[in-house]
Order: structure tokens, then C-alpha cells, then sequence
């Protein structure tokens, strides 16, 4: 990357239950004091970066906030968007087309009770998935998630408990955060005898459905020197995705990670094992398996059996899902941007009672769609 | 004619005209033989733009398989199974299983399920041994 960027300021919405805002006030809030952590001023924001914030979200959030950017990005990659607009934003900074980048998000969803398993009715678009795949009862997007799993299984003999592993691990990270919304005891045993939703997943593999979100802004070196709390430099950035419809994801144990994984680190100029913190998107326990196999962290196959010695966990070689993650700590509808502010707080050693020890550099790595897109980010403290 | 309105996707058509008399069809490049679905204007291999509709076999392999637990559907009771079966032909789709259970690696055959103003569905069954 030719001129070093950071991620100057973080901040979450209000999470669990917001009951008394609208997403609007929560994206406004978490603004504020992002803009306090970089030193900067709202009207400094010349890039705006949202996903799910509506209609031409880019536009809503500019005006609510009183701003007019001179870079707009929309673009809807699902959960992972934030990471990838981490990496437009780079592109956009670089090309001299805007200097300090918003990137913001807020959901009520568990508020709205927005959630629905059926697949919804069809939007805007061809609704090739409402002739093909919707009349079959497939739920959305669990079951796609579910027959992922289903085939990694087969193929490479992973099993639930394995599978029970990263739900386990992520629980015991969100003992250590006040914040977040599960706290209770979590056992493999439990897991395993978890109601079952659409095999072979079951209750536990499945992420928590809550409001949330936030704020982070990436700016230059620069900008980055009046910030109040130490800027985190980004080493590299890459997105991918490889499919819509599951019926044409190529192998369903490949995510899209394998291109955006290689590529990031190779940006970066790093490999996977010089991580210290690892934010890998978990929105279902099969999503933290295929990342850790195709960002390079253990062979392809080998992701059930890497994982079963507790590398995950707190004090494990690669402490992973620090907040407590999707599963455990706050999962807003789209994940991405709080693996973001979890990987900065880790690399400026403000994780509390989680934090993890000297971690000098830190993967966030969004998932969204059907497993259908990926976006990676590599962070470091300098 | 009909069923065929209820359908607000031309490109699609062909493949419900098929289904309204049980023939399960994908799209077969006239260049390289390639077999495709869902429908697009030209062959994913190879790019030539000579497609046809063929009916396939109806036969295939259960690719990956999950059993539902949750009711999404009125007309669909859980527990279910939704899989993904690759054709004899090539191509890959979502499918439901009908009748006993399947696993991965299992041999299924096209069955159709009817369907109120709509053209039947396809479904797959276990081919018998
Ligand atoms: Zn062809």
C-alpha cells in the first residue's frame, strides 16, 4: 500500500435492545464518538461508507447527520461490506477522492422482530430465488449455512462437537465482556443437545439476534495525528464472493475468503501466523470453520480438528471472537463492522478484562449473504 | 397459458412449461454440450449463445442434505429435508426430498409435488436400489 492509513476512532451503538431509538440516533451517537476518539470533526467526514441503512442508505445517513460527502458507498455485501468498505475506503483515500472515511451501521432487528426464517417476500430484482429455492422450505440463511456444514462433514469428517467448539470458545470470551448479551455457562454437552434447527445445526451454532452497531473512521497518517486515542494502521484489505444462489457456489466448503484472505495478507505482507487476534465473522459456527481454513490458518479439511484443542478460547494460540462474537456477545443483523471495532480495542490494549496480551496484529474477517461474500482486514499497531 | 402469468419471469418460462407436464429441463449449450441451470442467455463454459432447453433424466446424487426443524411453509410439516442434488446431466439444484430420508452420496430420482395455481414442483425421491 503506497501511503500508510489508520483507523483513528471505533465506537458500538447501543446494543442488545435499543428500544428507545431509531437506527438513525444510534449511527448519529456512534459517530460522535468515533469523531472524539480521531480528533475530528463531523464536518471533516468527506467519505461515507453504510450497508443496510435503507434506500440510498449512503444518502440518508449524510443528511441525518448533516454532511455532504464527496465519496458515497451503499454497496450491499451483507454482513461483510463493512470490511470491504474498509477496503473502497482505502481505494477511494489513495485516489485523493476523499481523506476522512465513515464507515457506520445500525440495526434494531431484534427490537423490529425483522427476523424471519421463511426468506421473506421478494424484493427489488429477478426473483430467480423465490421460483427455485424458497418454495422448497429451505430457511434463510441457516439452511444454506446448514448444508455447507452438512458437506464439510461428510467430506472431512468434522464433527458437532467440533462444530460446538467455536461456540464454546466464543462464550467464554463473553464472560469476560460486560457487554455482551449471552453470559451463562456453555458446554459442548449443551450444544450437542441443543434443539436442532436445520441439521446438522443446531440452537447453539446459530448466532444471537440483536440491535446494535456502530461507527469507525479511516483516515490518513495525516489526519491520523490529532487523534485522542493511538491511530491502528491498516496492513491490507480484500473482498470477494462467489455466489447468490447456494445451487451455484463451485465447492461448498471454499468460501470466498480464499481469494480474500491471500489477498489481504499478501497486501499486508504478512501470514497467518504472525496473528495475534483473530475476528473471524460468526454467524454460525460452519463460518468460523471455513474461514480458519481458507484465511490460512490450517489446512482445507483440517479446520474441525485445528480447532478442538482450544486454540480459539481465551489463552489458546489464536484467541479468536474476543467480543464473544455473533454467537455470544451482540449480533445486529450484519456482523462486520463490530469485528472491526473488537479487533481495534484488542490492538490498543483497551479489551479490559479480555484483552488479550501484546496483540500487535489483528484479522477482522466479514462473512455475508448465503456464506456468499467475504471481506478481510488486517490491522496493526505500529 | 395460465400458470405461465403467475410467473413474472420470462426466462424462466421454459423451464415451468416443463414442469406443468413433469419434465424436469436445464439449458444445454448447442456448442460444447455443456448443461446449465438456472437459465442465462449464454453458456457459462464457453460463452456461445446457442442454448436449448432439454429434459433431463430426472436422476441424480444427493450432494448435501439438511432436515428442517422449523415450520416455514403451511404446506410443508417438519421435520423435512431440503437438499442439493447434482443432475446425471451436470447442473445442480435446490430440491426437496419426498418419501424416506436420503444422505449424502444417495441416488434420488425426479418426483413432482403439485402445487395450488402453480406449476408442480420438482422433488426427488431415493431411487430404488
Ligand atoms: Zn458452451
Amino acid at each position: 500500500m503506497p501511503a500508510p492509513l489508520y483507523i483513528t476512532g471505533v465506537a458500538e451503538t447501543a446494543l442488545g435492545e435499543v428500544p428507545h431509538e431509531n437506527e438513525l440516533s444510534m449511527v448519529a451517537k456512534a459517530t460522535r464518538e468515533a469523531l472524539a476518539e480521531a480528533g475530528l470533526k463531523r464536518r471533516d467526514i468527506d467519505g461515507l461508507f453504510v450497508n443496510y441503512m435503507g434506500e440510498e442508505g449512503s444518502v440518508q445517513v449524510a443528511e441525518y447527520l448533516g454532511i455532504q460527502p464527496r465519496f458515497s458507498d451503499s454497496s450491499d455485501l451483507g454482513g461483510a461490506a463493512f470490511e470491504a468498505q474498509v477496503h473502497h475506503a482505502i481505494a477511494a483515500i489513495q485516489a485523493g477522492f476523499c481523506e476522512v472515511a465513515l464507515i457506520a451501521y445500525a440495526s434494531r432487528q431484534r427490537s423490529r422482530r425483522a427476523r424471519s426464517l421463511s426468506g421473506g417476500a421478494p424484493a427489488m430484482g429477478v426473483p430467480i430465488m423465490h421460483q427455485l429455492e424458497v418454495p422448497y422450505g429451505l430457511p434463510s440463511p441457516i439452511g444454506r449455512y446448514a448444508l455447507i456444514a452438512a458437506r464439510h462433514m461428510h467430506q472431512y469428517g468434522t464433527t458437532r462437537a467440533q462444530l460446538a467448539e467455536i461456540a464454546v470458545a466464543a462464550r467464554l470470551w463473553a464472560q469476560k465482556n460486560p457487554k455482551a448479551w449471552s453470559r451463562d455457562p456453555l458446554t459442548i454437552e449443551d450444544c450437542l443437545n441443543a434443539r436442532p434447527i436445520s441439521e446438522p445445526l443446531h440452537r447453539n451454532d446459530i448466532c444471537l439476534v440483536t440491535d446494535g452497531g456502530g461507527a469507525c473512521i479511516v483516515t490518513t497518517a495525516e489526519r491520523a495525528r490529532d487523534a485522542a486515542k493511538k491511530p491502528i494502521r491498516i496492513l491490507g484489505a480484500a473482498e470477494s464472493h462467489t455466489h447468490w444462489h447456494i445451487s451455484q457456489m463451485k465447492d461448498l466448503t471454499i468460501s470466498a475468503a480464499a481469494k480474500s484472505g491471500p489477498e489481504a495478507f499478501a497486501m499486508a505482507g504478512i501470514t497467518p501466523a504472525d496473528v495475534d487476534i483473530l475476528q473471524p465473522y460468526d454467524s454460525f459456527t460452519i463460518t468460523v470453520l471455513l474461514a480458519l481454513e481458507d484465511l490460512g490458518f490450517c489446512k482445507k479439511g483440517e479446520g474441525g480438528a485445528f480447532i478442538e484443542s482450544g486454540v480459539l478460547r481465551p489463552g489458546g494460540k489464536l484467541p479468536s471472537m474476543t467480543s464473544g462474537g455473533g454467537l455470544s456477545y451482540n449480533h445486529p443483523g450484519a456482523l462486520g463492522l463490530m469485528l472491526l471495532i473488537e479487533a481495534v480495542r484488542q490492538l490498543r490494549g483497551e479489551a479490559g478484562e479480555r484483552q488479550v496480551p501484546n496483540a500487535k496484529i489483528g484479522v477482522a474477517h466479514g462473512v455475508g449473504g448465503l456464506l456468499s461474500t467475504a471481506g478481510t482486514v488486517i490491522l496493526a499497531r505500529e | 397459458m395460465s400458470d405461465r402469468m403467475q410467473i413474472d419471469d420470462p426466462v424462466l418460462w421454459p423451464y415451468w412449461e416443463g414442469a406443468q407436464r413433469r419434465a424436469l429441463l436445464v439449458q444445454r449449450c448447442q456448442a460444447c454440450g455443456h448443461h446449465q441451470h438456472y437459465p442465462r442467455p449464454f453458456c457459462l463454459e464457453c460463452d456461445a449463445d446457442t442454448l436449448e432447453w432439454v429434459e433431463t433424466k430426472g436422476h441424480g446424487t444427493v450432494h448435501s442434505v439438511t432436515t428442517v426443524h422449523v415450520q416455514l411453509l403451511p404446506e410443508l410439516k417438519p421435520p423435512y429435508q431440503v437438499a442439493l442434488i447434482d443432475l446425471d446431466e451436470g447442473p445442480r439444484l435446490v430440491t426437496g426430498i419426498d418419501g424416506t430420508p436420503c444422505a449424502i452420496g444417495d441416488r434420488v430420482t425426479v418426483t413432482w409435488r403439485e402445487r395450488e395455481g402453480l406449476p408442480p414442483l420438482p422433488n426427488f425421491t431415493k431411487a430404488a436400489p
